[in-house]
């Protein structure tokens, strides 16, 4: 469980990117964050492994104070994966997969074993093992990602629009997968994402943001679509409807 | 060429201490490229400073630096560690905007999503932001070594012996024989130096071959013809 108290972040050059966020991300559950572009939700993710510090208030995982924890040895216990996948170009499929073991000092053997069935577990071909990065599709990237996240098994996946750069076809492949991984490990996501249909899709919960990351309404799907809070909500949820009747 | 046959022990021996006169400047003026390249980049003023003394130094002739350092060094006069200084000098003049400019070129997001999956800092710089840097740190070594194998000769002025002692010796005798001797050994020299930098770079970094953008700009950068494929 991650709880978020009264966390709000202002920038040195004075942008205020999250105001006062007060909020419980339950366990084994998938949380999306969903607003529009500025809103503030990479910097809530950040804000969960350290890459980014609070300007007040805290945020605890378990009952546990993060301010107080090793932000190196804290980031190898949460698994994050990006946009664009951000794999090391240098390295290969599995030792890119292998990476946060083998920095937990896992034996290089043994990682990479671990890293060949991980990409069964994303369905990847095991073919695959030894390309570059750049030899790979986007969507196969991403995948990549996703094991990487899941390879020293986490108990909480950060995901910051990891399938944002996709196309919308692999983009559907892509969240079913999740959907499947998450049915079977159970691990607690935190997803940000600026599209409603995929924060509907995926998440268990939602919490909308408007603009200076300000949580304008949390709850299920459902509660979001049938009882929105206010204008806000309901104009951001219909922008997103025409496109996905398209779909 | 009998004059190369009856010579060929003096030859071989001039050689080799001319690629042992090369190597160490090139090995040492490209580590300390590194320390100092990150230094460069961490800070506006720093950057101009090094940046500026790095082409400063490159502007001293060869001949007074090679004269000057025993009095700086307190090494004897013909102590081959002079020239070894004063290449090390030139080839650190010359890497270190090559070295910087491949440390600033590395794709950000890249070392943010390192730092976010658990690189400390050092092993960060390490095993992601050097490496990747590579590819156009070999480009700048590769002007480095040609620049540095030609340098070795002039060392023979102040009797640091290298195949530069042939065309000092050939041009007092008249002797274009060994003149040529000389010119063709040490290009020999660098093209090999070339060709096993090249070869370390793919062995070294086989990612890098896919996408050779970074290698290209560099080389252009330096005036130098990118390597054919
Ligand atoms: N390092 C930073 N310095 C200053 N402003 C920043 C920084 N990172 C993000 N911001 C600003 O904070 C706000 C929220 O950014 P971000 O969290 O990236 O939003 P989102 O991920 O929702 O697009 C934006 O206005 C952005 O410009
Ligand atoms: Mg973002």
């Amino acid at each position: 469980m991650i709880e978020f108290r009264q966390v709000s972040k202002r920038f040195p050059d004075g942008t205020l990117a999250v105001s006062g966020l007060d909020l419980v991300i339950p366990a084994r559950q998938t949380t999306v964050f969903v607003g529009s572009s500025g809103s503030g939700k990479t910097t809530i993710l950040r804000m969960i492994n350290r890459m980014v510090d609070p300007s007040s208030g805290s945020i605890l995982i378990d009952g546990n104070d993060i301010g107080g924890l090793e932000p190196v040895a804290l980031r190898r216990s949460i698994g994050y994966v990006m946009q664009n996948s951000g794999l090391l170009p240098h390295r290969t499929v599995l030792d890119n997969i292998a990476t946060v073991p083998l920095l937990r000092g896992a034996k290089r053997g043994t990682a990479r074993e671990h890293a060949r069935e991980l990409m069964a577990v994303v369905g990847l071909d095991p073919n695959l093992a030894q390309r570059y990065p750049a030899q790979l599709s986007g969507g196969q990237q991403q995948r990549v990602g996703v094991a990487r996240g899941l390879a020293a098994d986490p108990n909480i996946l950060l995901m910051d629009e990891p399938f944002g750069a996709v196309d919308p076809i692999v983009r559907a492949e892509l969240q079913v997968e999740l959907q499947r991984i998450q049915r079977e490990l159970g691990k607690t996501i935190v997803f940000v994402t600026h599209d409603i249909d995929e924060a509907f899709l995926l998440g268990d919960q939602v919490a909308l943001l408007r603009h200076g990351g300000i949580l304008a309404q949390l709850g299920a799907p459902r509660e979001l679509l049938d009882n929105p809070a206010d204008e806000f909500v309901s104009g951001f949820i219909d922008a997103g409807r025409p496109r996905s009747i398209l779909r | 060429m009998t004059w190369i046959v009856a010579n060929w022990d003096q030859i071989a021996r001039y050689g080799l201490q001319h690629v042992w006169l090369s190597v160490p400047p090139i090995v040492a003026g490209t580590a300390l490229s590194i320390p100092l390249g990150q230094l460069a980049n961490r800070y506006r003023l720093s950057r101009g400073v090094l940046l500026s003394i790095g082409g400063i130094l490159y502007a001293i002739p060869s001949l007074p630096l090679f004269v000057l350092l025993p009095s700086l060094l307190g090494t004897r006069i013909l102590d081959p560690l002079n020239v070894e200084v004063a290449l090390t000098i030139y080839a650190l003049a010359l890497m270190l905007r090559a070295t910087a400019d491949a440390l600033a070129s590395v794709d950000g997001q890249v070392t943010l999503s390192a730092t976010a999956v658990g690189y400390g800092g050092w092993r960060r710089f390490w095993g992601v932001e050097l490496p990747l840097a590579g590819p156009v740190i070999l480009a700048g070594v590769r002007v480095v070594s040609a620049s540095t194998v030609s340098l070795v000769t002039v060392g023979s002025l102040i009797g640091v012996n290298s195949l530069g002692f042939f065309f000092l010796d050939g041009y007092q005798r008249y002797f274009p024989t060994e003149i040529w001797v000389g010119i063709v050994g040490t290009v020999v020299i660098a093209v090999v130096f070339d060709l096993l930098l090249v070869l370390a770079g793919r062995l070294l970094m086989p990612w890098a071959r896919p996408s050779r953008r970074a290698g290209r700009a560099t080389a252009t950068l330096l005036g130098v013809e990118a390597e054919p494929s």
